[in-house]
């Protein structure tokens, strides 16, 4: 009972952690957006005005047409409540409703990095608990030193080396992402094969070795020992008793990589021109389209929050010796 | 020459390219010299670039930017992730004041970053380090804090403490040389992460605005013209690439000879023998 009582509070907990992490960000988001140097209204006026200085009148005219005259709390109210019924706000430019320019090309960059995310766990759990289990030996440092050198590589650099060789030295693959207005790069896989390669490529290395770390320290362990000394074989050790408790403390590491896939999403996708939100969100940089990046920003911290607290689940659901009986109290 | 001895003399020869190069570069970073995207021919040893500009004059011009504002980045974070976790290791009062906010910045992808400051200020240089100081703060301060902590009850220390010493006093003299390991772990993975975000910001971008010769904005300038005129493309990519995975090896070096002082032969032996 008192187990049970542990694991509900240990879940209310974490989902109350979780929320407040992403209450924080808005925070943080909102906050440099208002705070810090550089005026939205000059924005703005730069765009309509052709670079002309405009009066003062006319700056305070336009501050108070967008509220930004009110106080902080209240904005910041009025953007949470929107954003918590669903209204991300409007693009500054071209006044489109932040959904309607996120939705239309999130599903194609959801499934470059979902395909991406598969693959990189698959490679992660394969080579990282192999390596670690012939921890010393010539192929462990072999993949350890492979993976320190590929992956201090940027995702531009990897995906030009890639298009060079597979787009123009041996012409196999396309190398920009044409995808027919409408259609989903699913039904032209060899369109994703290049950028999802040189998301693993660049992310792999981190995992491998987040995963080899810990199942190396795993297979010193006394049960492990003992179950060599019981006569089971190598491999059964690491597939039935060493790799789930290995991967208990390597999950939430993956899943801050997972999470940190999006900065290689966005220059990926740049790269091989892929119809995902990249190209809206640089945009939406670059012109200082402030509403836009809030709302987004919100969005994709809110998801990495999401993943951070699934990836805890998941250990949870996967290795039941972990579940708190009072003494995960963090 | 060891092998050990490669990475280190890999990573001072790009640095010393990147800072002699402008006085070495035969051309203007900005003087049309030929047709856009001409192949490498005499007096034009990589060929052009899409204006038509000395690619090797560019690319001597470019690694300037690459190595400054990764080397800014990176001690901006070391001196602010550095003294933010030995403020919260030493003083407790400030712990959870400093560590919380740290927590959220750790949990939120360091792109977010550089888009939120970005989208605030506007893209430039100042916002580019910035973001990727930050992206190495919460990392190093945890680490500081959890070693500063650990330290923090030894003898020297209390001893110090008993004496009348401030506590600035112990931080600087009798906690930094202690953590020093801790302080400098996975110093390689951290400069080559942070000239790859520097590099990946200029790419988009979201740094450096043409005509500014820099590596990274090389790529972006010229990737259309990677079937026509390949080396101007390939020639920063590989010096990029040659910088970050120099940098990287070379730092881990650096942490493996800080964490066991005597053996640094045995401890460098794992990255380096594979060479």
């Amino acid at each position: 009972m008192g187990a049970r009582f542990g694991l509900v509070g240990y879940l209310v907990g974490r989902l109350c952690a979780a929320v407040g992490v992403v209450a924080a960000a808005s925070v943080l988001i909102f906050g440099a957006m208002a705070l810090l140097p550089g005026d939205v209204v000059d924005v703005i006026l730069s765009k309509n005005a052709a670079g002309g200085s405009a009066s003062p009148e006319a700056r305070a005219a336009l501050r108070a047409e967008l509220g930004l005259d009110r106080p902080l709390v209240e904005r910041y109210a009025e953007w949470i409540g929107g954003v918590l019924s669903g209204d991300l706000g409007r693009s500054l430019f071209s006044g489109r409703p932040v959904a309607e320019i996120i939705g239309a090309r999130l599903t194609n960059t959801a499934i470059l990095a979902a395909a991406a995310a598969v693959l990189l766990v698959a490679l992660a759990v394969g080579f990282g608990a192999w390596a670690g289990a012939r921890a010393g030996r010539a192929s462990d440092r072999a993949i350890t030193t492979a993976s320190v050198t590929l992956g201090s590589l940027p995702e531009f650099v990897i995906a030009t080396l890639l298009i060079q060789l597979f787009a123009f030295t041996w012409p196999l693959l396309p190398p920009v992402s044409i995808v027919a207005p409408g259609q989903r790069p699913l039904r032209t896989p060899e369109v994703l094969v290049l950028p999802v390669l040189t998301l693993v490529a660049v992310m792999a290395p981190q995992t491998i070795r987040m995963v080899r770390a810990q199942m190396a320290e795993v297979m010193t362990s006394p049960y492990v020992q003992a179950a060599r000394l019981h006569g089971i074989g190598e491999w059964r050790i690491v597939t039935h008793h060493a790799l789930r408790n290995a991967l208990a403390p390597a999950t939430p590491l993956l899943a801050g990589s997972i999470a940190w896939l999006l900065g290689g999403v966005v220059v990926v996708e740049t790269v091989f021109n892929y119809p995902g939100i990249s190209r809206d969100l640089v945009h939406g940089i670059a012109t200082r389209d402030l509403p836009y990046i809030q709302s987004v920003t919100l969005l994709f911290a809110a998801f990495t929050v999401a993943v951070y607290l699934l990836a805890d689940l998941g250990v949870l659901v996967a290795v039941p010796q972990l579940r708190p009986i009072g003494r995960r109290h963090r | 020459m060891t092998p050990r001895a490669i990475p280190g003399l890999l990573t001072a020869a790009v640095i010393v390219v990147a800072l002699a190069g402008p006085w070495l570069a035969p051309h203007a970073p900005t003087d049309v010299i030929g047709p856009p995207f001409s192949p490498p021919g005499p007096g034009r040893v990589l060929g052009t670039d899409y204006l038509g500009s000395d690619v090797l004059s560019r690319l001597l011009h470019g690694g300037y930017t690459v190595v400054g504002l990764s080397a800014a980045a990176t001690a901006i974070a070391y001196l602010a992730g550095g003294a933010l976790g030995l403020a919260a290791g030493l003083a407790g009062r400030v712990d959870g004041v400093i560590m919380r906010p740290i927590d959220v910045l750790l949990a939120i992808p360091p792109f977010l970053v550089l888009a939120v400051l970005a989208a605030a200020t506007g893209r430039g240089t100042v916002v580019v380090v910035a973001a990727s100081a930050l992206a190495n703060v919460p990392g190093i301060s945890r680490v500081v804090r959890a070693a500063a902590l650990e330290v923090s009850v030894r003898g020297y220390v209390e001893a110090a403490y008993a004496r009348g010493e401030s506590r600035f006093q112990i931080a600087i003299r009798d906690v930094i040389p202690n953590i020093a390991a801790a302080l400098f772990a996975e110093l390689g993975a951290r400069i080559s992460g942070t000239i790859a975000l520097v590099a990946s910001a200029n790419f988009l971008g979201l740094g450096l605005q043409p005509p500014t010769a820099d590596w990274a904005l090389m790529v972006a300038e010229n990737r259309t013209g990677l079937a026509v005129q390949p080396w101007a493309v390939l020639a920063p990519v590989l010096l990029i690439a040659l910088l970050t995975i120099a940098v990287n090896l070379g730092g881990d070096q650096v942490t493996a000879r800080l964490r066991h002082p005597r053996s640094a032969t045995k401890a460098d032996a794992q990255p380096g023998s594979t060479h």
